[in-house]
């Protein structure tokens, strides 16, 4: 035996090793045990070495990349900022986009639900003139655009088309001192001129002392112009007070408000019912809200002019008559009819092309159009020239270049006969300046104008929309 | 050789000095290569190949040429990486035994010195620890395995590759020490 372990030694000490391991597997298989201890040891021995290792890797690697980092933090800092300049610029520019789209879908979603026919566009430009208030549009008469039409937003009317070119036009603001336009208030109904001052308000003129008008109500456009359809909001009272003979009433367009960067045109409008307000002020009779279709405009039919007709209808009818009588159709051909035959007009010695255009003259190079009236060939600039004066003891001084204050300019210096009906009164000085207040015109108009004295400057004569409680 | 240095070579000072390091080398070089397999590879993945137990455990073996001790040097390493892996204790401990005894065995009869040699034998012994650790597990495990053949030739010759200049890093240590 002691032979045999002396010569195999080796081996059986390896058996041994072998066997002792695998009886120590078999024992953890069979037992589903596990041998604590050694584990305990080893783990023990070695996790305090990984955790020392640990620890010198973290200060020692750890410090050398973040030294070799820290070479390039001045050229990432630099680079960071410039691109954080950059993204500050993108998102600038990107919110301002977003600010438009949000306006477009507005101006859109409005341009959808309105009736009225518009075109959408854009402010390109302003007007020259230090009181001016005029933009220009990416819209021109390619798209449809013409002189006097309405420029609205979904918060209220903006001003009027005073020039259309080919592809722009120039709009002239409700802000501009020479604008004008017919407006009525929410609650009483109270009828009134809209009328520019150069300033961010606006006056609501020939409002009488004796209506109603609250701060804080609303005024919408009264449709008498024939430029702004009716029912449109023009902005909300912020200072109202009596005056020498009209109140004065001041408001803030709504439609500008925040500035004006896209509009719409009305291309074709249509009338809208005001909204009714919740409370009206008692003491007035106040017939019930108009219940025909608001688009609907009554036409003068024949020899009975209709009630609702205006004066520059009746004489449009009239020139229409006469041009039939003459066999030349009133609008139609080169050669005008010869207006001066009409019985009642004020014969003149042959007009001047800038004779004034109201009353006394027929137009002598253009023939009335239906949406402004009789007009001389001053365009936009009859505006101006016919708008009446706030002070109606006198008439001011014709300026220079304008036509239509006047009517003597281009009269004989014999007594000038009172106008006989029918007859356009669109301005009380241009009238009759002896006479204070002006005759009513021998017709069956009502004695008190309606639209109360929408000046016709706007292109129009006042005209009473068809509603009832007016 | 003169007294003087006959009492030198024979003081017992210098010799339990010398065997004091040299224990304490055993146990370092184990250790550090167990913690380079259990550390390293976390953060570069593909020297996890490595097996320097296994490389440490034959570098033994060969340069003691003595099996028993090569036995329970083999047997040592094996039983601490088991108690540092989930399987069962004495799986690594009886495969590291069998290459400590064999390359023992070997180093008694081949010229372990020569690079060739001891490339070979790394590899072989790389190759016969993973085959013999894969039937282990078969066979008293039941564990149903992967034996690759060529990954573990593969691994075989790379563990070969670092095992010669390991050798001899550690053949310099020991010199040293």
């Amino acid at each position: 035996m002691d032979f045999f372990l002396s010569r195999y030694r080796n081996l059986t000490v390896l058996l041994i090793v072998i066997v002792a391991q695998l009886l120590l597997i078999a024992y953890q298989v069979k037992s589903n045990k596990d041998v604590a201890l050694i584990r305990v040891w080893a783990v023990t021995a070695v996790t305090p070495v990984e955790q020392g290792l640990e620890l010198v890797r973290h200060y020692t690697w750890g410090f050398v990349e973040d030294y070799f980092v820290l070479l390039h933090v001045r050229s990432q800092n630099d680079k960071l900022q410039h691109e954080n300049g950059q993204l500050k610029i993108e998102n600038h520019y990107l919110k301002s986009e977003l600010a438009t789209a949000d306006r477009a879908q507005a101006l859109s979603v409005f341009q959808a639900h309105s009736p009225s026919k518009t075109v959408a566009a854009r402010v390109i430009g302003n007007g020259t003139g230090a009181n001016s208030k005029v933009v220009f549009i990416d819209r021109g008469s390619t798209s449809g655009i013409e002189s006097g039409m309405a420029v609205v937003t979904p918060d209220g009317i903006v001003g009027k088309v005073v020039d259309a070119y080919p592809m722009a036009s120039l709009v002239m603001l409700a802000t501009d001192p020479t604008f004008a336009a017919g407006v009525i208030s929410q609650k009483n109904r109270v009828r009134g001129t809209l009328k520019g001052l150069g300033q961010t308000k606006c006056l609501v003129d020939y409002a009488q002392n004796e209506e109603k008008v609250d701060e804080g109500e609303w005024f919408y456009t009264s449709g008498d112009d024939r430029i702004f359809p009716r029912g449109f909001p023009v902005g909300q009272v912020t200072s109202v007070h009596n005056g020498k003979t009209f109140k004065e009433i001041y408001l803030v367009p709504s439609g500008m408000q925040g500035g004006v960067e896209e509009v719409l045109i009305m291309l074709e409008g249509q009338h809208l019912q005001i909204p009714d307000s919740e409370t009206a002020t008692p003491g007035y009779k106040i017939l019930p809200a108009p219940t025909e279709a608001a688009g609907q405009i009554p036409e003068p039919t024949g020899q009975q002019p209709s009630v609702l007709s205006t004066d520059a209808d009746r004489l449009r009818e009239q020139y229409r008559q006469s041009g039939e009588a003459q066999h030349k159709p009133f609008g139609e051909g080169f050669v005008a009819p010869d207006f001066t035959k009409i019985q009642g007009i004020r014969a003149s010695t042959p007009a001047p092309a800038r004779a004034p255009q109201t009353t006394t003259a027929p137009p002598t190079t253009s023939a009335p159009q239906t949406t402004s009236g009789p007009q001389t060939t001053s365009g936009p600039q009859t505006t101006t020239a016919t708008q009446p004066s706030r002070d109606r003891e006198g008439a001011p001084p014709p300026k220079p270049g304008v036509t239509a204050t006047a009517p003597a300019a281009a009269a004989p210096p014999k007594p000038k006969p009172h106008p006989t009906a029918p007859i356009l009164v669109t301005d009380p000085t241009d009238a009759d300046p002896d006479a204070v207040p002006p005759p009513a015109p021998k017709t069956d108009k009502p004695a008190k104008p309606i639209g109360n004295g929408t000046p016709p400057g706007n292109g129009a004569p006042p005209s009473r929309p068809p509603s009832g409680n007016q | 050789m003169s007294e003087y240095t006959e009492r030198l070579l024979s003081s017992p000072s210098h010799k339990d000095k010398s065997d004091r390091l040299r224990i304490v080398w055993l146990i370092v070089i184990p250790l550090i290569a167990i913690l380079f397999q259990v550390y390293v590879p976390r953060f570069v993945s593909f020297l996890s190949y490595l097996e320097l137990p296994l490389l440490i455990t034959v570098h033994f073996a060969l340069g003691r040429r003595g099996p028993i001790a090569s036995v329970f040097y083999g047997m040592s390493i094996g039983l601490v990486q088991d108690s540092l892996s989930h399987q069962p204790i004495g799986m690594f401990g009886i495969v590291k035994t069998l290459v400590g005894y064999f390359a023992a065995s070997v180093s008694q009869r081949f010229d372990v010195d020569n690079p060739i040699v001891t490339f070979i034998l790394s590899f072989f012994f790389y190759f016969f620890h993973q085959f013999f650790y894969w039937v282990l597990a078969r066979a008293l495990l039941g564990e149903a395995m992967i034996f690759d053949p060529q990954q573990t030739l593969l691994f075989g010759l790379l563990n070969a590759a670092v095992a010669l200049p390991l050798f001899h890093i550690l053949d310099k240590l020991k010199v040293a020490a």
